[in-house]
């Protein structure tokens, strides 16, 4: 149907012939009015983190007196140290939390034994436990770990350890590798393949759509998250750029334009993410919103 | 658990596999066997990492945090339980009372216009040509941006003075000039619509995704059958997306029962605990009043809405697939 186009193609019946100027004006209106509704504060932060005094009453989408000043001085501020707290975090976390869904789907998926189903469950159960609702015994528990009684309060693998694991990733992968053929694992036995080597060498290169998927959705859940380096940090220092945020604008010392740098900051990896890996992401919207 | 169906591109390996199988069959089979009975401790190596960490990082915690809220918490002191009388203090507290009832206005007013933005959007946006393509990825920015940094903006654009940028806005239009979230009638309302603003978008995509479900010969025979485009959407669409809609509406619905974050930033819970939701009140309870126990119970009783919320939803949903 796509092929031959018609004006049934889209719900409203935008017309599709090259004459219908009326349609495709209001349509062009309301699209340009839609991009700036969503993407001008995106500009505002872009303008106002290259604007030398921006005030919050003369916000605009070019800076009127360009310069790196706002930077320099969140520089003073260690902006630095919040971006490479948050990009450590999120590296190590989503690298932690790739390997652990794919090892746990790998045998959810591949494998049959006894408590599957009650493995399953329980992973579902922890997507009801989200950092807000522990987040008090959390604090407790990162202060003094169970068993080993070492504290992680104050270190980034405070932060890195509890998101190593989540269940949205398990199960968008565990569904994926459930379509791969056991033919071929089959195979692979025959030819005397060992368990790691069938993980590794057969199952894991063909889950390169589903990792893609997960890294995207892993990556957007580890830099939004904010009550939890909230809770482990011990004192500003170990603040991520996006809980350092609102220290910032708290401080009267510092002003609107490097608070705004500060934010472009935060704001630039989601958008290489996105822009770099955005048919996964839609893809797994699509797919995976059904999960509560 | 209908869910994630991820596979629409399902690996293509037809080919590679059936070469070798086919042949030694017999060897195959007993080998897979005794894997299967010999080695059953494989697949929770397997899950062990993640079954570690959700132990140490959920399930403790939570356990944890139900037995705290049983007692009164007074570090190097020692506890004192005192039963359910935390449960029955904040459920008699005036302020949790009134940060429930935001909550739920906020969970319910920004998953109801979220939705019907995102379907205008929708509507708007649909189609194959590439230029359609750049907007809904332009338009889709605001769901990948962290809160905390769509909370900064937003603040600055709500700078309460008629110089204020969303003040000089609207008065091209004579609307004007409000205090946004720095007035106690307003506030809730601003800490909504910045939640609108990020949520629509995504919405957008899901109500995308059910309109290319639908079959365009029903547009075309409503059309012939003379129906405007407004019977046509009302008539066709509308009921083609509902079953998606309501489920998605409910749990959006559920999720906003733990906003925390939107309101942290741009509020703080306040002016004068005008923004105050159950998270704010929660975190304020724990960290600034040093009160575990009680925060402990208010995470307790929301943790338990939210799961006999989902549940249901669950519940209700597969009763609804079964008939």
């Amino acid at each position: 149907m796509s092929v031959n186009s018609s004006r049934f193609d889209s719900a409203i019946g935008w017309s599709t012939r090259p004459d219908a100027w009326v349609s495709k004006g209001i349509r062009v209106v309301l699209s340009a009015l839609a991009v700036i509704l969503f993407c001008g504060p995106l500009l505002v932060i872009f303008s106002g983190a290259f604007d030398n005094n921006p005030d919050p009453t003369q916000l605009s989408v070019i800076p009127d007196n360009p310069s790196l000043r706002n930077f320099q001085v969140a520089t003073e501020n260690k902006i630095w140290d919040y971006l490479v707290n948050s990009l450590v975090i999120a590296g190590g976390a989503l690298l932690l939390q790739l390997a652990v869904s794919v090892f746990a789907a790998y045998a959810l998926a591949r494998k049959k034994f006894r408590g599957q189903a009650i493995a399953l469950l329980v992973i579902l159960a922890t997507m009801m436990l989200p950092e807000e609702v522990i987040a008090i015994p959390l604090s407790l528990v990162i202060g003094d770990l169970p068993l080993v009684h070492v504290s992680l309060k104050g270190t980034l693998l405070g932060v890195i350890l509890p998101l190593g694991a989540w269940g949205f990733s398990i199960f968008v992968m565990t569904e994926f590798m459930r379509e791969i053929p056991a033919e071929l694992e089959e195979a692979a036995k025959v030819d005397g393949a060992g368990e790691l080597r069938l993980f590794a060498q057969i199952i894991l290169p063909l889950c390169k759509p589903a990792l893609g998927v997960i890294a995207v959705f892993g990556f957007n859940m580890i830099w939004e998250q904010y009550l939890l380096p909230l809770i482990v940090a011990a004192d500003p220092s170990d603040y991520t750029l996006t809980v350092a945020l609102l220290a910032l604008r708290s401080d009267d010392q510092v002003g609107t334009g490097i608070v705004l740098a500060g934010a472009l900051l935060a704001l630039v990896p989601s958008l290489i993410v996105y822009l770099s890996l955005q048919k996964s992401f839609l893809r797994g919207i699509t797919t995976g919103a059904i999960k509560g | 658990m209908t869910a994630v169906r991820t596979v629409s591109d399902t690996p293509d390996v037809g080919s590679t596999a059936s070469g070798g199988g086919a042949v030694e069959t017999h060897p195959v089979r007993r080998r897979r066997r005794r894997r299967l009975t010999g080695a059953t401790f494989i697949p929770w190596l397997f899950l062990l990492p993640a079954a570690l960490i959700f132990l140490v990082f959920k399930f403790i915690p939570m356990a944890e945090g139900i037995r705290l809220s049983l007692f009164e918490v007074r570090p190097f002191l020692g506890d004192i339980f005192v039963g359910f009388k935390n449960y029955a203090t904040i459920l008699q507290d005036e302020k949790f009372l009134t940060a429930s009832w935001h909550t739920l206005v906020l969970a319910g007013g920004q998953t109801l216009g979220a939705m019907l933005i995102g379907f205008f959007l929708a509507l708007l946006l649909e189609g194959h040509t590439k230029s359609l393509w750049f907007v809904r990825s332009a338009v889709f920015l605001p769901v990948v941006a962290a809160t905390a940094v769509i909370g900064e903006i937003w603040r600055l654009f709500f700078y309460p003075a008629p110089e204020g940028f969303l003040n000089e806005v609207i008065s091209w239009v004579g609307l004007g000039p409000w205090e946004y979230i720095h007035d106690t009638d307003t506030s809730l309302v601003s800490v909504m619509f910045v939640g609108i603003w990020k949520h629509a978008p995504y919405d957008m995509v899901l109500i995308l995704a059910g309109l290319a479900g639908i079959d365009r010969q029903q547009y075309e025979a409503a059309a012939i059958d003379g129906a405007s485009t407004l019977q046509r959407i009302w008539n066709v669409t509308l009921p083609a997306l509902r079953p998606v809609v309501t489920i998605l509406l409910t749990l959006a619905a559920i999720r906003g029962l733990r906003v925390f974050t939107e309101v942290y930033v741009l509020t703080g819970g306040g002016p004068a605990g005008s923004t105050d939701v159950w998270m704010t009140r929660v975190y304020t309870t724990a960290f600034e009043q040093s009160e575990a126990g009680l925060a402990s119970a208010g995470s307790v009783l929301l943790f338990l809405v939210t799961l006999i919320l989902t549940v249901s939803v669950q519940w209700y949903r597969r009763r609804k697939e079964a008939r």
